[in-house]
């Protein structure tokens, strides 16, 4: 009897070849990042030169502070309205302007950056808003929340409704029950949220591009500029470090779901 | 009253936050955008008519409305710049999506096929690079790709070019770039398909005798076509209105439509043609998304 391999060699060489294709271009950036020539196809050996270069070029240290805190900022303010949405679209049951809501939620997850960037910008432009830290953040916010209430409504429509049904036959209220029962067991979900919230803004150019104003570039529109006049070293630097602090972010983020998943087994026999 | 309903109503009052801010921050600024679309091109700052005066009251906003004009429509349709572009960057998007589900489905179906521990191991391997800086990643190619970059000197030193190959600036690196970026949005749903697929159906149609490629095209492909549907759309909307791969990779001998609405808006300051151009792209774009509903539909009719 002649049976289908579950996995044939034609399925390994893919799947081994597709992870290169993704990580190879990475590494081998990482690896430059640390050439001691200026010509950044010529290798000189090891050195840790264009770091320094970085941390002396102030308009650089100055973009970089000047995402983070628009990332940290916009993560957090749309984790809290993302959640907020996610919880009236899957436990508000019908009400006035539910489909309005949601098709206000979900639209911006495919329309094109370019024109997001340029409907906030008119936006600020009639309100004679300042462009730069505010604008940029609640730009990033309302793209991100987006992804927010998408990750948040996917857990919460998976959970066990009558654990939160049956806190309120014991006596809560409906606030108290979220806070109790709803809120421990979407907080992985919330965590996730943010940090994709975190991620989409540091990443993100178009946006910033249209809703920053003079002297409040954030760096991925300083690598940009860089970039368009050709290929320098100090980029790869620059890129390494933006690469490691996110590594260093998804780390902390499985650690604590790992601590947080261990807990809950050993709270499990209470 | 059941307790589900108790829990609703709080529930509901959690949308006011989110509906305020997607109003004022999504819908409003749209309305700005269809506004000035419909606007003359001014010598100002900002370069536009002014929009509505509410103070003046109900005479200049009669005024207002009679001042609008489709002339910046009719600009698009008449000047070839903008026809090309719209082609351009839908003929791209189709090549670039047919690659991606080419290349991502057989990387999806050995995930898919893995033993289960190691799934997991794969699936964080193709969500990772996603979470690394995206400019960051196309700068990576301009590196590996630029005229003495790492990929001619390896074909250099494998004798199989006899001369620097031309990468950057053309179609071929702006597809690479494309692809490059977008395969996790077309791995991710097909894997979330095929896991679900049940290998005995699979192993059914080879005992009674089908060869690989019947079993593939007649049990396989159609039982994926949800995740295929899912996966298209995820890369097709984007990849149509994509400006910063084709602005550094593909150079600007021709443009897509979301470099030359950046180009209008920021360097020949014509933010009506820019908004129009804009709200056509909208509506291009709603084409692809109403024929998915629409499919999404049938399939669930069909699954009755």
């Amino acid at each position: 009897m002649r049976k289908v391999s579950r996995l044939s060699r034609f399925n390994v060489a893919s799947l081994a070849l597709g992870l290169a294709f993704l990580y190879l271009p990475i590494l081998i950036l990482v690896v430059y990042s640390f050439n001691a020539s200026r010509l950044v196809t010529v290798w000189g050996g090891w050195s840790l030169r264009w770091y320094h270069e970085f941390f002396n070029d102030r308009a650089m240290i100055e973009a970089a502070w000047m995402s983070l805190r628009v990332a940290v900022s916009s993560a957090t303010i749309a984790t809290l309205i993302g959640t907020l949405a996610a919880l009236a679209l899957s436990r508000g049951e019908r009400f006035r302007g539910r489909t309005l809501f949601s098709g206000m939620l979900y639209a911006p997850l495919v329309m094109p950056e370019v024109i997001t960037g340029l409907s906030l910008l008119l936006l600020f432009v009639a309100l004679n808003a300042e462009r730069g830290f505010w604008t940029v953040t609640i730009a990033h916010t309302t793209l991100t929340m987006c992804f927010v209430a998408v990750v948040v409504q996917s857990r919460l429509g998976s959970l066990d409704r009558s654990l939160e049904e049956a806190a309120m036959d014991l006596g809560c209220d409906p606030v108290r029950a979220f806070v109790a029962v709803t809120l421990p067991l979407i907080a992985p979900a919330i965590v996730a949220g943010w940090m994709l919230a975190f991620t989409l803004s540091l990443d993100d150019l178009v946006i910033a591009s249209f809703t920053t104003g003079p002297g409040s570039a954030t760096l991925p529109i300083r690598i940009y500029s860089e970039v368009r006049l050709g290929v320098k070293p100090e980029i790869n630097a620059i890129c390494t470090l933006v690469i490691a602090l996110i590594a260093v972010v998804i780390v902390i983020a499985s650690l604590a779901s790992k601590l947080s998943s261990s807990q809950g087994e050993s709270a499990a026999p209470l | 009253m059941s307790a589900r309903r108790i829990f609703a109503r709080p529930a509901r009052l959690a949308a006011i936050a989110p509906y305020v801010w997607m109003v004022l921050f999504f819908l409003v600024p749209f309305g700005f955008v269809l506004k000035i679309s419909l606007s003359q091109t001014a010598i100002a700052q900002p370069p536009y008519e002014p929009v509505f005066d509410l103070m003046a009251g109900w005479g200049a906003l009669k005024t207002a409305f009679a001042a609008l004009s489709i002339d910046n429509f009719r600009l698009l349709v008449s000047d070839d710049i903008y026809v090309f572009a719209y082609v351009r960057s839908l003929i791209v998007a189709v090549t670039a999506t047919a690659l991606l589900l080419l290349i991502g489905y057989p990387i999806a179906y050995g995930m898919a096929r893995l033993p289960t521990r190691w799934q997991a191991v794969a699936m964080v391997l193709v969500i990772v690079p996603f979470w690394t800086s995206f400019l960051i990643r196309i700068y990576a190619w301009i590196n590996i790709l630029q005229h003495d970059g790492l990929l001619n000197q390896i074909l250099l030193a494998l004798h199989l070019v006899s001369q620097p190959v031309v990468w950057l600036s053309t179609d071929s690196a702006m597809y690479i770039g494309i692809v490059y970026s977008y395969l996790p949005f077309m791995i991710l749903p097909l894997y979330a398909t095929l896991a679900k697929m049940e290998p005995a159906l699979e192993e059914a149609a080879s005992d009674l005798g089908a060869p690989r490629w019947q079993v593939f095209w007649l049990v396989t492909f159609p039982l994926s076509l949800p995740g295929v549907g899912a996966g298209v759309l995820l890369c097709f909307i984007p990849i149509v209105g994509e400006f910063v791969i084709p602005d550094l990779l593909a150079g600007s001998n021709a443009l897509m439509i979301g470099q030359t609405l950046w180009l209008e808006f920021f360097t020949n300051k014509d933010w009506p043609v820019a908004s129009a151009a804009a709200i056509v792209l909208l509506l291009v774009l709603l084409v692809p998304l109403l024929l998915y509903e629409r499919l999404q539909k049938r399939q669930l009719e069909q699954g009755r």
